[in-house]
């Protein structure tokens, strides 16, 4: 019997009641409160990550509860292989947002600070979630307040504001809503006229038909992809990404895709296994596509945010590689969760020296207008640089463990495709380079005005790329708690 | 000799009703301001008040009154607490309203109790003696309460239509009952339950069936017979508007329930396609006709519309699940459904636009109190979680997929994706347009020389303060929210949130609803 303990709620719910508390008290203090409640989860994360139980199977620190008898959905929260780093990094991303919040006032900074504490409520939500009803949830919620922030906090004209909030809403939704359907339709199929059970475990234990595997295996596949994004679904993102206020997009790049991810490999795989072997050659080459369609875009574009957009498009498609590699071992699973982790780790930071660079350019976020930035700023510039070479998988950094692991479990099952791959490999340094060179070196633009950062800036990104290389030289200690849950996840597939 | 028993416990409520209905219209003959304005608001929604109370009281006894032609049982009663929250916001948001003063209090409040008795009648009914009975009890009310803005073109244009469009589902269904009591030889339900095997396919029975679902589907707006819903709820007085969507929509939904998947249910195979095609039309037809509108009152009427549909599903579905899910659901609905129209009201009166979706530019700067219920009334509709719509429709697609409608629950999620349109432009309008709206108080009817009503109320040309010239309390309007309206908005986007999140004496409540109904799955 597992013992179960209220930790998780706490983590979870903590944002959420100090932001309602900030913002019930006044305008000037709410930010302040809104980092203390912040930086309290991501400090229980860290002691969780700590007293973690290394090796073992299954979940820790279980909260299950009845929700709602009547349909059999529970309040069922647990932390095992799979989440536990990616909860430790979006509570420490949320921490870093609601410092930088913080540190440069926002207008109506109550509403602002509300919205993210509810995001990060929700990402956790879906990331602890152990009843598929109850991830449903939090994976919808999630998109309530980034489409307020977008909405109200975003740049650019009006119109083009409205246009990115319905895009992304009625996009991603779409997708939400049928794995919705698909979710009740699982439920439903697994009870058999028994009872109705939403928890996970249960699901996993009763075996859909191939047929019906199958249909809702897409409804899933479809909200993660968009969520994600992959191609061809990526329709939302430019928009979105043009518009979004920088801190909320750090966010959004940095966990929200991994929360699709991680549905891949914690529901889909899982639940639907023989659907997920019967898709796996669809899912990779749209893995790939993403790859090379990415990267081909991330290096022409010129707006800082969109290069950072499709490389993260790239980036995902490795991930997404790594969870269909479907190799025995379960290598390219475990490269996947760490890259998870990694790719959140190095965007965040990249997001905040964009909103750094445009303050010395005139304003701008196109790299035409960039130029030089480095001369009288070489704090910056290192922090950027690390960041960089971080994200193009440079040798020694935990990106190319997780590359590598990620490539080395594909090349096992899918030997050209690997090849193809590799490809994706050369093109990151190719656009992180060039964002880096032109922004920083090359010829000073006509209104850039180069300064050091800021030490209120550098309270925020410093930690970050500290994080970057601390992790660069021991990415053991992701692997080593991921292990046993990315395997029994892969197993339930290769069986 | 010795007459039949009475069972007057479990016809409290709807005792309660006709008294106060009598009483309220008595009362509000009486001169003194105070009678109208506080009085007789009181008395009635004392009167809803003790109708649900007695109502509690009956929980779980399931009896059957009136020589089986009334069912007062769980199913009725859950319905009858839909109805008293619909007629207490309606109470509430017609106070100081234009439509109360033109009609005369009393008779606004009496047709009002009187509606909602004829709806308690229409969903306990059991016997089609009863069912028509109720449905003209609850329908002659709102032809005249629709057009109780005696001064407003489009009032009266709604009333006349509701009438004339009304009268004709009447008769159709009234046709429709005559020919299944010739088919079945009895116009109880239980009896007909027993004799329709036998039927099979007797023309008498199939036109039997096509005219009840015509006659009904028009009082539910069931798409294709829906095309007055935008029309009336558009002229109607917002009040009356929101009373309709939300507790007429409720009772046809009470009686489609007991008398398709109760009387009926034998003959399931021979209705059960034609209704599912119904709900998906509905859906289809109501979501893509909301898009366009740019009155908030018709985009109500239409989304009320593709609502519906999702509702009908659960009766195709007629199992017990089903019967549950649609009775959550109209929980549900009728609490986002309220909290919305209650914004557009207080909008009505503050800004110069009437219903228009400008009245709401701006909103979250200006009236955070009247924004996040209309945001959350919005997201709730749309079937976002944490709140009531979003368990609503789980339990919706839940019961179809359940009994084999996988497709009911797809067209379900369809429909709320393409809903997404519609509800996101208000909320969009409420928080992203920037607020270009002067609060200067709008004229509520022209000043100046009133033109005198035939038929109307004494009182509306004797007190032009309260009523018609922005005096000074037309100028207290424009200043604070109207303290009622922006109660009603924000306890039903409380209550919206609330079943959101800890749904479960919800799903008792409708659990025994569903239970109510004998033989079903």
């Amino acid at each position: 019997m597992e013992q179960l303990t209220i930790h998780l709620s706490i983590l979870l719910f903590w944002p959420l009641a100090l932001a309602l508390f900030g913002a019930s008290i006044g305008r000037r203090i709410a930010p302040a409160i809104a980092v203390f409640g912040a930086l309290v989860p991501f400090g229980y994360a860290i002691v969780l990550l700590l007293d973690f139980d290394t090796g073992a199977a299954g979940l820790q620190y279980v909260t299950d509860d009845a929700w709602i008898e009547a349909l059999g959905i529970r309040y069922k929260l647990g932390l095992d292989g799979l989440n536990l780093w990616l909860v430790a990094l979006t509570t420490l991303l949320f921490a870093a947002a609601a410092l930088w919040v913080f540190l440069r006032p926002v207008e109506r900074p109550r509403l602002f600070t509300f919205h993210l504490a509810l995001a990060e409520t929700a990402v956790l939500g879906a990331f602890l979630a152990q009843d598929l009803a109850l991830f449903v949830l939090f994976f919808d919620l999630m998109l309530v307040p980034f489409y307020f922030l977008v909405g109200q906090w975003g740049s650019g004209g009006r119109e083009e504001i409205v246009a990115a909030t319905y895009k992304l809403i009625i996009y991603t939704l779409v997708g939400s809503l049928l794995m919705l359907a698909g979710a009740v339709g699982t439920a439903v199929l697994s009870a058999d006229g028994g009872t109705l059970s939403f928890v996970l475990s249960d699901l996993a234990q009763a075996e859909l038909d191939e047929s019906t595997q199958r249909w809702i295996f897409v409804t899933f596949a479809l909200a993660f992809l968009i969520k994600m994004p992959m191609f061809p679904f990526h329709g939302w993102m430019p928009d979105a990404y043009r518009a979004m206020p920088l801190p909320a997009l750090a966010i959004f790049s940095g966990v929200l895709s991994k929360v699709a991810a991680y549905g891949f490999l914690k529901i889909v795989l899982p639940l639907f296994p023989a659907a997920a072997q019967d898709y796996q050659t669809l899912i990779l080459v749209l893995a790939l596509l993403s790859i090379v369609y990415g990267s081909a875009q991330a290096f022409t574009q010129t707006n800082t945010r969109l290069v950072l957009g499709y490389s993260s498009v790239a980036q995902l498609g490795f991930i997404v590689l790594g969870i269909f590699a479907f190799d025995p071992e379960g290598r390219g699973g475990q490269g996947a969760v760490l890259q998870m982790v990694n790719h959140g780790l190095v965007v965040a930071p990249l997001f905040f020296i964009v909103a750094l660079l445009a303050e010395r350019s005139g304003g701008s976020e196109d790299i035409r207008d960039m130029g030089g930035l480095a001369f009288r700023a070489p704090v910056l510039a290192s922090l950027f640089l690390i960041s960089a070479l971080a994200t193009l998988a440079m040798p020694g950094s935990a990106n190319f463990v997780g590359e590598f692991l990620i490539l080395l479990g594909l090349f096992e099952t899918k030997l050209a495709m690997a090849v193809i791959a590799f490809s994706g490999v050369a093109l990151a340094s190719v656009y992180m380079l060039r964002m880096y060179i032109r922004t920083m070196h090359n010829r000073a633009g006509e209104r850039t005005d180069s300064r050091e950062l800021t030490v209120g800036d550098a309270i925020v990104i410093v930690p970050l790329v500290l994080l970057i290389i601390a992790f660069a030289l021991y990415p053991q200690a992701a692997l080593r708690d991921s292990e046993p849950a990315v395997e029994a996840s892969i197993q339930e597939v290769v069986r | 000799m010795k007459g039949p028993t009475i069972d007057w416990a479990a016809i409290s409520p709807l005792v309660t009703l006709t008294a106060g209905a009598c009483l309220v219209l008595m009362v509000g003959l009486l001169r003194p301001a105070f009678v109208r304005n506080t009085l007789v608001p009181g008395l009635t929604g004392a009167t809803l008040g003790a109708a649900a109370g007695l109502g509690a009281w009956q929980w779980g006894e399931n009896t059957s009154v009136m020589a089986g032609a009334l069912a007062i049982d769980d199913l009725t009663l859950a319905m009858l607490m839909v109805f008293v929250v619909a007629g207490v916001a309606t109470v509430m948001l017609s106070a100081r309203s234009l439509a109360a003063a033109e009609a005369g209090h009393g008779e606004y409040h009496a047709l009002l109790l009187l509606a909602v008795l004829g709806m308690v009648v229409l969903t306990g009914s059991t016997n089609l003696v009863s069912l028509f009975v109720g449905f003209e009890l609850l329908s002659i009310p709102l032809y005249v309460l629709c057009a109780t803005e005696l001064r407003r073109e489009h009032s009266l244009e709604s009333g006349l239509k509701y009438l004339i469009i009304g009268s004709l589902g009447s008769a159709v269904l009234l046709y429709g009952l005559a020919l299944l009591y010739g088919a079945t030889g009895s116009t109880d339900f239980a009896t007909i339950a027993a004799s329709v095997g036998e039927v099979g396919d007797d023309p008498l029975f199939l036109t039997s069936l096509a005219l009840i679902v015509t006659g009904l589907a028009f009082k539910a707006s069931v798409a294709p017979f829906h095309q007055w819903t935008p029309d009336v709820y558009e002229g109607a007085p917002t009040p009356i508007t929101a009373f309709m969507a939300v507790a007429t929509k409720a009772a046809a939904f009470g009686i489609l329930l007991r008398l398709f998947d109760v009387a009926l249910i034998g003959a399931a195979n021979d209705w059960a396609p034609a209704l599912a095609v119904l709900a998906v039309t509905t859906i289809v037809v109501g979501n893509v006709g909301a898009i366009g509108q740019s009155s908030i009152k018709r985009m109500l009427a239409y989304s009320s519309v593709a609502q519906a549909g999702y509702m009908l599903a659960g009766v195709v579905v007629s199992t017990r699940l089903g019967v549950s899910a649609v009775v959550f659901y109209l929980f549900a609905y009728s609490v986002m459904n309220l909290a919305a129209f209650a914004v557009v009201i207080a909008r009505e009166r503050e800004t110069p636009y009437g219903d228009d979706l400008r009245a709401l530019h701006g909103l979250g700067a200006d009236r955070p109190w009247l924004a996040w219920p209309m945001t959350i009334a919005m997201l709730s509709l749309a079937g976002f979680p944490v709140t009531a719509g979003f368990f609503g429709k789980i339990y919706l697609i839940d019961a179809a997929v359940d009994n084999g409608y996988a497709f009911l629950g797809v067209a379900i999620v369809l429909g709320s994706a393409i809903s997404l349109a519609y509800y996101l432009r208000v909320v969009a309008a409420v928080w992203l347009a920037a607020p270009g709206v002067s609060h200067a108080p709008a004229p509520l009817v022209t000043p100046g020389g009133q033109p005198a009503i035939a038929g109307g109320s004494a009182e509306a040309g004797e007190e032009p303060g309260t009523v018609a010239a922005p005096g000074p309390v037309a100028e207290d309007r424009s200043d604070s929210p109207q303290l009622e309206v922006a109660i009603v908005a924000v306890v039903c986007a409380a209550a919206t949130i609330a079943m959101g999140i800890y749904p479960g004496p919800l799903f008792d409540v409708a659990r025994d609803a569903g239970a109510a109904l004998s033989g079903l799955l």
